[in-house]
C-alpha cells in the first residue's frame, strides 16, 4: 500500500487524525498569546429599527474594560463586498460591518467590547444602554414584497435581485404539452451549523503596523484583500493564518462583520484580541440558508418525456446581501433540471430582503432546493401518467452521448463560467443505485401497511457542480532533510485535505507520503491562493500540485543535466532517488529548489449520482423511519475512498437533518425562536443509522489533469426530494403529497389528517 | 446551569449539594421505595431491584435525555425544576408519590398532586430543600406502560403517557392510573379516563371513548415543535398504545 505512485485511489489513513484525536488540535480557542484581550459583541435585540442612541459610559467604566467600539469610533463604516455572483442591483443591499443609524435583524452587531476577560466583556454588554426606535418588522418575504415598508429606503424596493435561467421555449412547450401539473413547494430556513462556532484572534503589532488574524478559513486570500482595504493598510501588512477548525459547510470563513470588528478592535486597543462566538450568537449571526417558496410546473408528453419545467421562486434573503448571498438564488434556477434532459426551461428567482439574519451558502447551495422541486414534480408526473418512477427517470436522464450539454443559460449574467455538464454515465449509475438498493423487491412494498406503518420507496438523481473559483496555487520546496514542503491555497475544513493533497503530491513526485510536508491556507505560504468551496479543493488544489510537481522535477532534471552534462530528459525519479547516466542522487542533494505554480480553470466539473430511500411512516403520529438509504455517485476519479465515504455519509445525514429536523423559526416580529440546540434540532448519531454509499470513478473528468470532479456535496443534494417522494409513495393510498419542508411529525400528521378528511368527502 | 449560561439567572449565592451526605440513597422496603434527592438517573437504571420494585419508574427513566445527562441529573433536580415535559414529575403524579422537603420549619411531605403548580413552579418554599421522593409499593402483577414521542432520541417529549392498573379475577381494571406530560403546563392525571374505565374490561372501544373523555378537557400546549391539535391527537394515540401494551405485556 505505501509504495510510491500508488496513493491515489487508496484508502490512506487520514494524516490529520492522530493529532486531532489525541487532543493536539489547535483551534482559535487554544491559541495563547501574551496580553490577550477578549471581545464580546452587542447585537441588536430588535429586527428593524432606528438607533436613537447608544450609551456606553457605564460599560466603559467597568473595571477590566479596555474599549467599547461603536460605529462612532469606526467612523467611515466599511461595507462588506459580495464575493460571488455580484449583480449591480444587489450592491445596494450589502452589509456594513456594524450597524450605524439602522438595525435590520436581530443579531446585527451594534458595539464591540474589549476587556481583560471574556466574562467581563459580557458583563459590559449588559451595561450598554441601547435606544432603538422600532420600525415595522419584515419577518417574511410576502410582507417585504409589498414594499410598504423598506429595509433600505434608498433602494426604493425590498427586491434585492432576480436571477433567470432559460433554455428553449418553455411557454411554447407548455402550450403543446399532453400533460402539465403545477405545484407549490417550500424549503425552510436552516443553516450549515459547523460543530465549532466561529472564533478569531487578531494580533496587532504597532511597531511594524502588521495585522495577523488567526482562525480564518475557506478563502483567506480574498479576506486578506478585503481586510487590508478596510483597515487602510497594504495587503502585505496583513496575514491570515489558518488554524484547525471544526467544519465550514459553506458558512464558516466568509467575510463577516466580525472579520473586520475583531482586527479593528485589536488595532484600536493596540493589542491582541480574541473573540469566540457562543452558540446562541452563532444561530443569529452566521449565515442562514435555504428559505424559499416556489411555484413550479412540469410538462410531459403522454409517453412520459419531460418537455419543460417553468416556475417562480421567491427567496427570503434575510437583511443583507452577504459575500455569497446570491450563490443560492443563482444556483437554484440553473439546477432545476439536474441530470435530466429537459429541453425547455424558464425559472425566475426573486430575492427579497427581510429583517432576519442574512443568508449564504450551505453545502449544495440551490441544488438541494432545486432537486427537491424537480424530483417531487417528476414523481407526481410519473404517478399521474401511470409510469414506474424509476423507469420514468431512466427515460429522462441525459444519455452519455448527449454530453457535454450546457445547463440553462443564466440571463443578464456574465458568462464567466462554462456551466456545461461535462461527461458521465447517468443511467448506468442510477441503475447501479437501484441494484444496490434492491429496487425490484422493495417497490413491491410501496403503499403497504406493515405492522401499523406504511412503507414507501423512492429514487432520484443529482448533479453537483465543482471546481469553481478560477485558480489555485501550489508551491513545492525540496528541504535539507529530504522532505518536500508542499503548500497550497486550498483550506482545510475537516474534509481530510492534508491527506488527499499529500497523496496527490507523493504520487506526482514518486515519493513516500511520509516525505511530504503539507501546508495549506495561510496567506504567508504563497503569493496567492483561493481556498475551499464549491467542491473545488481536490480538483483545483490537486491540479495545482500536479503542475508544481512537474515544474519541480524539471528543475531537478536541469540541475542533474548541468552537473553531469547529460540531457535532462534522461533523468528518472523513484522513491526519493534521482538517477541519470548511471549516477544516483538523493532528493536532498537538490535542497533549496522551489517552485510555485497556478492552476487556472474556467471549466466546472459535474459529479453525479443517484439516491434511493425506503421509509416507514406511522400515520397516527407522523413519524418517519428511514429503513434504508443508498447513494451511488461517480466522482470521476476517487483520490481517497475512505475520506470520500465519510464525506458522503456526513452529507446524507445533513440532508436528512434538513429534511426532517432543522428549522430556524421566527415570530412575526422577526425574533428568532430557535436560539439553542434544544430548539434547533440537529441530527445526532442515533437518528439515521441506515445509510449506505458507493462511490465510483467511472468517467474521469476531461477538464483537469487529475480527472477528478468535485465531491462531498452530492450526498446532500437529492435527500429532500427522495425522502418526500418515499413518503408520498408510502402514503399513496391517502394521496398525501408532501411539498413543504421540513417533514416534521406534526406537519405530516396534518397532511394525513387533511387527506383523510378529503377522502371522506369524496 | 443553562439559565446561568444564558445570563437569564444571576443568583448571588449558589449552593452545591454534592458534599451533603445521605441524599443519594435508594431505599426499597415493604411500604415502597424512597429515592433520595441526589439519586441520579443512572443509579435508577443500574439498580436491578427497581426494575421489579418500580418497573414504571425504571422504564420512564430510560427515556430521560441522553446518557451524559442521565449520569448527572437527579431526582430532586427534576422535581424542583418541574418541566412540564419531564418524565419524573409525570411518574410522581401518576403514581401518587410524596415529595419530602425540609426547611427551617422541619420536614413535610407534599403529595405530587399538590406539588406541581405551573411550568417550572412548585409548592416548594424558597427556604425548602427536597430530600426524597416516596413511592408506594408496586404489586407484582400490576400492568403498566410508558410511551412518549420526541423529535429525536433524548429530546423532551412532544407528548407522553403513563398507564398502570391491576386486573381482577374477572379481567376488569382496578386501581387504574393514567398520567400525561408534555401536553399541558404541568403533568396531568386523566381522572375522567380513570373513572370511566376503573372496574371495566379494557375493551378497545371503551378505552378509546374514555381517552377522549379524559383529554377533551385538557388545554393543550402549543409551541414551535408541535401545535395543540397535534399534541391532542398524539396523546390519544400514545394512550391507546399504552393501554394495548399494558394488556399485552405479561407482568414480571
Amino acid at each position: 500500500m505505501n509504495r510510491p505512485n500508488a496513493y491515489i485511489g487508496s484508502a490512506v489513513d487520514r494524516i490529520e487524525d492522530e493529532r486531532l484525536l489525541t487532543g493536539k488540535g489547535t483551534y482559535v480557542g487554544d491559541l495563547n498569546l501574551e496580553h490577550l484581550l477578549h471581545a464580546a459583541i452587542l447585537r441588536s435585540p430588535v429586527s428593524h429599527g432606528l438607533i436613537r442612541s447608544i450609551d456606553v459610559s457605564a460599560a466603559r467604566a467597568l473595571a477590566g474594560v479596555r474599549a467599547v467600539i461603536t460605529a462612532n469610533e469606526i467612523g467611515d463604516v466599511p461595507i462588506i463586498p459580495i464575493r460571488q455572483h455580484p449583480v449591480p442591483e444587489g450592491e445596494r443591499f450589502r452589509q456594513p460591518v456594524i450597524a450605524s443609524g439602522k438595525v435590520r435583524y436581530v443579531g446585527e452587531p451594534v458595539a464591540i467590547v474589549v476587556a481583560s476577560d471574556p466574562a467581563i466583556a459580557e458583563d459590559a454588554l449588559e451595561l450598554i444602554v441601547l435606544d432603538i426606535e422600532e420600525l415595522p418588522p419584515l419577518a417574511d418575504y410576502v410582507t417585504a414584497a409589498r414594499n410598504e415598508c423598506l429595509l433600505f429606503e434608498e433602494a426604493a424596493t425590498n427586491r434585492a435581485a432576480t436571477f433567470r435561467a432559460r433554455m428553449g421555449d418553455a411557454d411554447a412547450a407548455f402550450a403543446q404539452a399532453d400533460y402539465t401539473r403545477k405545484e407549490r413547494f417550500s424549503v425552510q430556513r436552516h443553516t450549515a451549523f459547523p460543530m465549532e462556532t466561529r472564533g478569531l484572534l487578531a494580533e496587532w503589532v504597532d511597531a511594524t503596523g502588521h495585522m495577523t488574524l488567526y482562525g480564518v478559513t475557506k478563502v483567506p486570500f480574498f479576506n486578506r484583500r478585503v481586510l487590508a482595504q478596510m483597515l487602510g493598510i497594504e495587503i502585505s501588512a496583513v496575514d491570515l493564518i489558518e488554524v484547525d477548525v471544526g467544519g465550514g459547510f459553506g458558512a464558516r470563513g466568509e467575510f463577516y462583520p466580525e472579520d473586520f470588528l475583531v482586527p479593528f478592535a485589536a488595532r484600536y486597543v493596540n493589542g491582541n484580541v480574541r473573540w469566540i462566538e457562543d452558540r446562541r450568537e452563532h444561530l443569529m449571526a452566521m449565515n442562514h440558508a435555504r428559505e424559499m417558496y416556489a411555484e413550479m410546473e412540469i410538462a410531459c408528453t403522454k409517453e412520459g418525456a419531460v418537455v419543460g419545467i417553468r416556475g417562480r421562486i421567491d427567496i427570503d434573503l434575510g437583511a443583507y446581501a452577504r459575500t455569497n448571498g446570491f450563490t443560492t438564488p443563482r444556483n437554484v434556477v440553473q439546477f432545476v433540471s439536474g441530470p435530466y434532459y429537459i429541453p425547455n426551461l424558464a425559472i425566475d428567482a426573486h430575492s427579497f430582503v427581510t429583517s432576519k439574519t442574512p443568508t449564504g451558502t450551505y453545502r449544495g447551495p440551490g441544488r438541494y432546493e432545486s432537486s427537491f422541486f424537480c424530483e417531487r414534480l417528476l414523481d407526481m408526473a410519473a404517478t399521474d401518467l401511470g409510469i414506474d418512477p424509476a423507469a420514468f427517470r431512466l427515460k429522462n436522464l441525459i444519455r452519455e452521448e448527449q454530453l457535454p450539454r450546457p445547463l440553462a443559460t443564466m440571463m443578464d449574467l456574465d458568462a464567466t463560467w462554462q456551466t456545461e455538464l461535462d461527461n458521465g454515465a447517468y443511467p448506468i449509475v442510477m441503475q447501479r443505485c437501484l441494484d444496490e438498493f434492491g429496487w425490484q423487491e422493495k417497490i413491491k412494498l410501496q403503499g403497504q401497511l406493515i405492522d401499523g406503518r406504511y412503507h414507501g420507496v423512492a429514487v432520484g438523481n443529482f448533479v453537483e457542480g465543482g471546481a469553481g473559483g478560477r485558480s489555485e496555487n501550489a508551491s513545492m520546496t525540496i528541504e535539507d532533510d529530504g522532505m518536500v514542503t508542499v503548500a497550497i491555497g486550498s483550506t482545510a475544513l475537516g474534509q481530510g485535505l492534508k491527506t488527499v493533497m499529500s497523496q496527490i503530491a507523493a504520487d506526482a513526485l514518486s515519493l513516500p507520503i511520509e516525505r511530504i510536508r503539507l501546508l495549506h491556507g495561510s496567506t504567508t505560504l504563497l503569493t496567492d491562493g483561493v481556498g475551499s468551496f464549491h467542491s473545488r479543493a481536490t480538483v483545483m488544489g490537486g491540479s495545482a500540485i500536479l503542475l508544481a510537481a512537474e515544474a519541480l522535477l524539471d528543475l531537478v532534471r536541469n540541475e542533474v543535466g548541468m552537473r553531469l552534462d547529460v540531457p535532462a530528459a534522461n533523468t528518472s525519479f523513484s522513491d526519493g532517488k534521482v538517477e541519470a547516466a548511471g549516477k544516483s542522487f538523493a532528493l536532498q542533494d537538490f535542497a533549496g529548489l522551489s517552485v510555485e505554480k497556478t492552476f487556472i480553470n474556467t471549466k466546472l466539473t459535474y459529479s453525479y449520482g443517484a439516491h434511493a430511500a425506503y421509509v416507514a411512516v406511522d400515520a397516527a403520529t407522523g413519524e418517519v423511519e428511514v429503513l434504508d438509504y443508498v447513494t451511488v455517485e461517480d466522482v470521476g476519479r476517487v483520490i481517497n475512498p475512505a475520506t470520500l465515504h465519510g464525506q458522503v455519509l456526513g452529507a446524507v445525514v445533513q440532508g436528512l437533518g434538513s429534511t426532517f429536523l432543522e428549522h430556524l423559526q421566527y415570530d412575526e416580529n422577526g425574533q428568532l425562536l430557535t436560539g439553542s440546540l434544544a430548539d434547533y434540532l440537529l441530527p445526532t448519531a442515533t437518528d439515521f443509522p441506515n445509510i449506505r454509499s458507493v462511490s465510483l470513478g467511472l468517467r474521469p473528468c476531461p477538464n483537469n489533469p487529475l480527472g477528478a470532479k468535485g465531491a462531498g456535496e452530492g450526498g446532500l443534494i437529492a435527500v429532500g426530494g427522495v425522502i418526500a417522494n418515499a413518503i408520498a409513495s408510502a402514503l399513496r393510498s391517502l394521496r398525501v403529497q408532501p411539498c413543504d419542508l421540513p417533514l416534521s411529525p406534526p406537519r405530516l400528521w396534518r397532511l394525513i389528517a387533511e387527506a383523510r378528511s378529503a377522502e371522506m368527502s369524496r | 446551569m443553562p439559565m446561568l449560561a444564558f445570563r437569564l439567572a444571576t443568583p448571588r449565592v449558589l449552593v452545591d449539594l454534592r458534599r451533603v451526605s445521605g441524599l443519594d440513597r435508594i431505599h426499597i422496603g415493604e411500604q415502597g421505595v424512597e429515592l433520595g434527592a441526589k439519586v441520579r438517573w443512572r443509579d435508577i437504571e443500574r439498580d436491578t431491584r427497581l426494575a421489579v420494585a418500580q418497573p414504571l419508574l425504571a422504564e420512564a427513566v430510560r427515556h430521560i435525555a441522553h446518557y451524559q445527562i442521565r449520569n448527572r441529573g437527579t431526582v430532586g433536580g427534576s422535581l424542583a425544576h418541574a418541566d412540564p415535559a419531564a418524565e419524573l414529575p409525570a411518574i410522581a403524579l401518576t403514581c401518587e408519590a410524596h415529595i419530602v422537603a425540609v426547611g427551617p420549619r422541619g420536614e413535610r411531605e407534599i403529595p405530587a398532586a399538590e406539588f406541581f403548580l405551573a411550568p417550572l413552579v412548585t409548592a416548594l418554599e424558597p427556604d425548602e430543600l427536597i430530600v426524597a421522593m416516596r413511592l408506594s409499593a408496586w404489586p407484582k402483577a400490576r400492568r403498566f406502560s410508558f410511551k412518549e414521542l420526541s423529535r429525536r432520541l433524548g429530546d423532551f417529549a412532544l407528548a407522553g403517557a403513563a398507564v398502570f392498573f391491576d386486573l381482577d379475577e374477572r379481567g376488569c381494571m382496578r386501581a387504574l392510573h393514567v398520567g400525561a406530560f408534555g401536553v399541558a403546563d404541568k403533568p396531568v392525571r386523566l381522572l375522567e379516563t380513570e373513572a370511566a374505565l376503573n372496574g371495566m374490561r379494557p375493551e378497545p372501544a371503551a378505552v378509546a371513548e374514555a381517552i377522549k373523555l379524559g383529554t377533551s378537557g385538557l388545554e393543550m400546549r402549543s409551541d414551535i415543535h408541535a401545535d395543540a391539535d397535534y399534541r391532542r391527537a398524539l396523546l390519544e394515540t400514545l394512550l391507546t398504545r399504552a393501554f394495548d401494551e399494558a394488556m399485552q405485556r405479561s407482568p414480571s
